[in-house]
């Protein structure tokens, strides 16, 4: 197996992030559709089912409204839906089934630039999607303007985030059918115990402390600190959790998709 | 200077060798041919020219390059047509040929330019706007070759090319190479079809194994593996038999047929018909498939 060669990597990845480019423009309206529709599902039904139930969530020294709690969450699940997807199951096909990366690999790419061009192009979408949806949220009042728009770069964070343990997964597993797995373990409690339908400041410490591992924890308490002005960790804290999360996935994810590929 | 230059590589899979030491040279404007059976580690060997697989032993030299260190420039110089399609089904015919050209950091004008100029060489021009997924199989490899030659590589390697694909394409192919061949392209074939081979190559070696067991140009092999005319005969008798072995004639016995390699002056290929030819004979001239079965061998190998 031949080691990662970080001078492998030069800015022409971009080439290929702007080949993923094309092929979302050719669908950008479906690409479009889900985050702008997905918070009105969201705010809907936890506003006209969920809020009589609730009333107000103390968070921040604050009392909010169940939806107005939610809503910069909805922002910080879907940057992570977006980034995981693409580097799982998109780049899978690309990879397994499209043989897209072998016929570049006969060009003068690197293995290298073609992981972190996924990793980018993944970001990137995510940021899109983040985009879309503040679009329908800072209108309705969900999001502070200008203050929300801040999400954007921070999507991209946190879509590099995401991206890479995504392609990191993809890197070491066997079937794209096994995908299943760390979408039950991994995605589906960070998405429920991330301080996004309830705050962590509300359960026991144990719990809540096991929730600071969770990525989109840090996240999630960005999103809403742009959004409504208000959080309960440190923004800087939940920055460098994020870049220290990348940084060491996006390594993994090269050693795996590496030894995968190149035999 | 050399376009190729393979000394001594080995690759190695685990305990496995795939490629057991070869050693060839590929000049400046040859058509070279790479043969072999299935697993006889072509394909390995391919991989390590243009970089894929690292070279477990041996040097690999391109243009005169090391292809360990220097990849990204012999990799710029050079097109690859591989055996699966490679191509990108999300994109359209002619953006295959101008997102390709981008890997190659090249002029987006000078793209377009060269993309129509090959749309038109192999006959692609109606399908521009198609979708790669709704190409037959010809058009589809037309299309593999024509990206390969997007940068204008000095050197073209082809892995089977023309597997799979109906006579009218393949021939189609063949012209187009023969036409590359004439403008001066090096190119590096390997082909399972071995009137492919002779027609194309120059020069070629034979693997097996993971080692070369033959090279040369196919006229030379033949007339020192097989021979200039050669003669089948079915279901053969004791008496062809024991005069093959009298007269020391070289020749195949496959149990119900005969294959008899002989000499182009035509007295033993008379006499076989005078005395030999009751039932079916068959004359002909000496081919590389002779070569092939007769170096490689006649048993299955999957």
């Amino acid at each position: 197996m031949s080691p990662i060669q970080l001078s492998a990597i030069s800015t022409r990845f971009r080439h290929i992030w702007f080949r993923n480019l094309i092929t979302y423009r050719r669908i950008w309206r479906v690409n479009f559709l889900v985050p702008l529709l997905e918070p009105g599902f969201y705010i809907l039904a936890f506003g006209l089912g969920f809020s009589g139930l609730i009333g107000a969530v103390d968070y921040a020294g604050m009392q909010l409204a169940y939806t107005r709690f939610m809503a910069p969450a909805l922002v910080a699940t879907a940057c992570m839906w977006n980034a995981f997807f693409e580097t799982t199951y998109t780049s899978f096909v690309r990879m397994y089934y499209q043989k897209t990366f072998d016929g570049i690999l006969a060009t003068p790419m690197s293995m290298e630039e073609i992981i972190v061009a996924e990793i980018v192009w993944a970001a990137s979408k995510a940021s899109a999607a983040v985009a879309v949806m503040l679009a329908v949220l800072i209108p309705i009042g969900y999001a502070n303007f200008p203050g929300a728009l801040v999400c954007i770069p921070i999507a991209f964070l946190g879509g590099l985030a995401f991206a890479a343990i995504g392609m990191f997964f993809t890197g070491v597993i066997p079937t794209i059918d096994m995908f299943n797995l760390p979408i039950f373990l991994f995605i589906t409690p960070m998405f429920l115990f991330s301080g996004t339908f309830f705050p962590v400041s509300g359960i026991p410490d144990w719990a809540g402390i096991f929730t600071l591992i969770f990525p989109l924890y840090h996240l999630v308490e960005l999103m809403r600190y742009f959004c409504i002005g208000a959080m309960e960790s440190n923004p800087l804290l939940n920055l460098a959790y994020l870049v220290g999360f990348t940084v060491i996935f996006g390594f993994l994810a090269l050693l795996t998709m590496k030894r995968r590929i190149i035999k | 200077m050399q376009i190729i230059d393979a000394q001594d590589v080995i690759k190695r899979f685990g305990a496995f060798t795939a490629v057991d030491g070869i050693r060839f040279h590929v000049e400046k404007g040859e058509f070279f041919g790479l043969l072999g059976p299935n697993g006889a580690g072509k394909t390995s060997a391919i991989r390590m020219i243009y970089g894929f697989s690292p070279v477990t032993a041996g040097h690999m030299r391109v243009f005169g390059m090391d292809i360990a260190t220097q990849w990204r420039e012999i990799r710029s110089r050079m097109g690859v047509c591989q055996q699966e399609n490679t191509l990108d089904p999300d994109l359209t015919v002619e953006q295959n040929l101008r997102i390709y050209a981008r890997y190659f950091d090249m002029d987006k004008a000078r793209a377009r330019e060269r993309a129509e100029e090959l749309l038109q060489f192999f006959a692609l021009s109606h399908k521009r706007a198609a979708k790669v997924m709704e190409l037959s199989g010809g058009l589809a490899r037309r299309l593999q070759l024509a990206r390969a030659l997007m940068a204008e590589p000095d050197l073209l390697i082809l892995d089977e090319p023309t597997t799979g694909l109906d006579p009218q394409s393949r021939h189609q192919v063949w012209n187009r190479l023969t036409d590359l061949k004439k403008r001066g392209l090096t190119m590096l074939l390997t082909t399972h079809y071995m009137d492919e081979a002779e027609s194309l190559c120059d020069r070629l070696v034979i693997m097996d194994h993971g080692r070369i067991i033959a090279q040369g140009a196919p006229r030379q092999l033949i007339a020192e593996h097989a021979a200039e005319s050669v003669i089948e005969i079915e279901g053969p008798g004791p008496e062809l038999k024991t005069y093959l072995k009298d007269h020391q004639i070289k020749h195949d016995d496959l149990g119900e047929r005969m294959i008899i390699f002989a000499d182009a002056q035509g007295e033993l290929e008379n006499e076989v018909r005078r005395r030999f030819c009751m039932a079916s004979c068959l004359f002909r001239a000496g081919n590389l498939e002779d070569v092939f079965l007769r170096l490689t061998g006649r048993e299955l190998r999957e």
